[in-house]
């Protein structure tokens, strides 16, 4: 998945000389917390709701307040900005608002702004990744980690016509296993289930008791 | 008319079953009625017999071209492909003779059962052959091929305009129903399920609250897995009775779906006995207090056919019909004349006796999760600080 699939197209931006004022009438306006500072095309910076809050004086002086809001973004937008290209892949992105510890990332094409993609979209990205778009539950399943495994256990999904929504693979705690958790369309998974432990399988889900290891 | 009930049955309905190695079977009833008759609580009287429902009636919650498939589903001729775009000739939800004249007659079952009870024939109606509530606008799902409860609302919406409350306790989210109605405010849909996190069908959980003017007329309650009976019952007595005053209905149709069983074999929530005989006894005194007592029920999901299908529905009816049972031992002869048929030991009483079933583990963490749930749905319906 790339960034250009889930960034924001329409951006609200700001040029140098707009007024702080107008900057953080605009971030209240829209509910946003980020804006691009452009000079005619080409993006020059980025003004943050936390950049104005710490540059604004304290409310004990209204006259520090009144001046400052009157100045120019260009004095208090980052100019060293961490961006990404719309062809950078989702994770990528990802990575890169974690580790620099950011809320957003501009999308730029040369010195061109074409988007911009900021946490929240990251996290709406991955809740319909883990979501359920169609009627399915939940199968997981703890298999040794070989060639061909994926396609083992999947193989039993179709013998039995059912549809796989989504699968995620990671590792098991178990040495040299993998866990493979499957959304499925399916309502009974009896005859699957019996399947997949009689190709001698772990099945972690479903279970009878919510402790794995334990057993009723 | 006293507090008098209505019993929808005819031997046609058994045949909503899906073959021998499928866990719906309809023809539970049999040992279910066989139950509530040794119990005596059932008399010539309270028996109605379903009709069909008509196309004109199904097409106020189905699309025209799903009805036209599903009549002519069991043909034989019908590419598999075009039967499993709409969710049929899966495992789940298999072909079977007459798919369309009987999934019809359940719904009309359902729709008698609306009509006696909004026309003031009698006050209640129960209709257990219903309760598909998964089956969607275009396609089965769930081991449901027409939503007799959904095409019931529907019909109840356009012939009286009253508000209509569904109560849905089946282990399952009521997701066809709540689409049908998820835009409309005149109906709320509250429906208490094992979280769709690991079950089918994976919605229900507590921000679907109803879209645009519907927002608000939706309530999910999605309890963890193992949720065992005190954290159940504690989260149905929160949640229903405020909701219900609340909304203010003219009627409740509830889905009685009793899979929340442990004995269940498809889910998770490990409840017992016990809270089938509460559900209605709650629900009863609802219809009383806020709809003159006005009160449709319908069955649901209950896949263990032999030891949990027939005692809580014995239950309900019980309740319904004015004359509830208690804890109490299973006739003999009810026991003699089934259990030959089950390949399960039957239970000999009609309650589980205390301590049948060993504590499952891990259960105070299950019950704080279950009441942050309970708080969560509370405070998005308005009804707690």
């Amino acid at each position: 998945m790339l960034v250009e699939e889930i960034m924001h197209r329409n951006v609200h931006s700001v040029t140098p000389s707009t007024s702080i004022g107008d900057a953080i009438h605009l971030l209240k306006n829209h509910q946003i917390r980020h804006l691009p500072v452009l000079d005619g095309d080409v993006f020059v910076g980025l003004v943050t709701d936390r950049d104005l809050r710490s540059a604004s004086p304290s409310s004990l002086d209204p006259k520090g307040l009144r001046n400052l809001l009157h100045r120019p973004v260009s004095e208090v937008m980052i100019r060293q900005v961490i961006t990404a290209h719309p062809l950078d892949f989702f994770e990528d992105a990802a990575r890169a608002l974690y580790e620099h510890r950011i809320g957003c990332l501009p999308i730029l094409e040369g010195e061109k702004l074409v988007g911009i993609l900021t946490e929240t979209d990251i996290l709406r990205r991955l809740i319909e990744i883990f979501g359920v778009d169609r009627p399915s539950q939940h199968v997981e399943v703890e298999v040794e980690d070989r060639f061909g495994i994926l396609a083992e256990v999947a193989d039993i999904f179709g013998q039995h016509r059912t549809n796989i929504n989504s699968v995620m693979l990671e590792r098991s705690q178990k040495e040299d296993h993998l866990n493979i958790v499957f959304r499925v369309q399916a309502k009974d998974l009896g005859k699957i289930i019996d399947n997949i432990e009689q190709a001698g399988h772990r099945v972690l889900w479903p279970r009878t008791n919510p402790d794995p290891e334990g057993g009723v | 008319m006293k507090d008098e009930a209505r019993f929808i049955y005819s031997e046609d309905l058994l045949r909503y079953r899906f073959g021998d190695n499928h866990p719906f079977d309809n023809r539970r009833l049999k040992p279910t009625l066989d139950l509530i008759r040794t119990l005596g609580r059932l008399e010539d009287h309270h028996l109605h017999p379903p009709r069909p429902a008509t196309e004109e009636e199904l097409i106020l919650v189905h699309d025209p071209d799903y009805i036209c498939l599903v009549k002519e589903a069991d043909r034989g001729d019908i590419p598999r492909e075009r039967l499993e775009e709409y969710g049929l000739g899966t495992e789940d939800n298999p072909v079977f003779p007459g798919i369309h004249q009987t999934s019809a007659l359940v719904t009309g079952g359902t729709l008698e059962a609306a009509e006696i009870v909004m026309s003031g024939q009698a006050r209640h109606a129960l209709n257990l052959s219903g309760g598909l509530h998964h089956a969607l606008r275009g396609k089965a799902s769930g081991f449901c091929i027409y939503n007799d409860a959904a095409v019931a609302i529907a019909q109840i919406r356009k012939k009286y305009q009253a508000r209509v409350l569904y109560i849905d306790t089946d282990a399952h989210h009521g997701d066809g129903v709540q689409w049908a109605f998820y835009h409309d405010p005149e109906v709320l849909t509250l429906s208490i399920h094992e979280t769709g996190r690991y079950l089918f069908p994976g919605t229900g959980n507590v921000y679907e609250r109803g879209h645009d003017t519907g927002l608000g007329s939706c309530i999910n309650v999605p309890l963890d897995a193992f949720t065992e009976d005190e954290s159940w019952l504690d989260a149905f007595q929160r949640v229903i009775p405020r909701i219900a005053r609340s909304f203010q209905p003219d009627v409740i149709l509830s889905q009685n779906g009793c899979d929340a069983h442990r004995y269940d074999p498809l889910t998770h929530l490990s409840a017992t006995m016990r809270i089938y005989r509460i559900i209605p006894q709650v629900v009863h005194e609802l219809a009383h207090e806020l709809c003159d007592g006005r009160w449709i029920a319908v069955g649901g999901g209950g896949y263990d056919i032999w030891r949990v299908v027939p005692r809580a529905w014995t239950y309900l009816w019980a309740e319904m019909s004015g004359r509830p049972l208690n804890e109490m031992e299973i006739p003999r002869s009810w026991l003699e004349k089934w259990q030959p048929k089950s390949p399960l030991t039957l239970p000999d009483t009609l309650h589980d006796p205390e301590g049948l079933f060993e504590p499952i583990p891990r259960r105070e963490e299950i019950t704080q999760k279950n009441e942050r749930t309970v708080n969560q749905v509370l405070k998005m319906a308005g009804l707690l600080k």
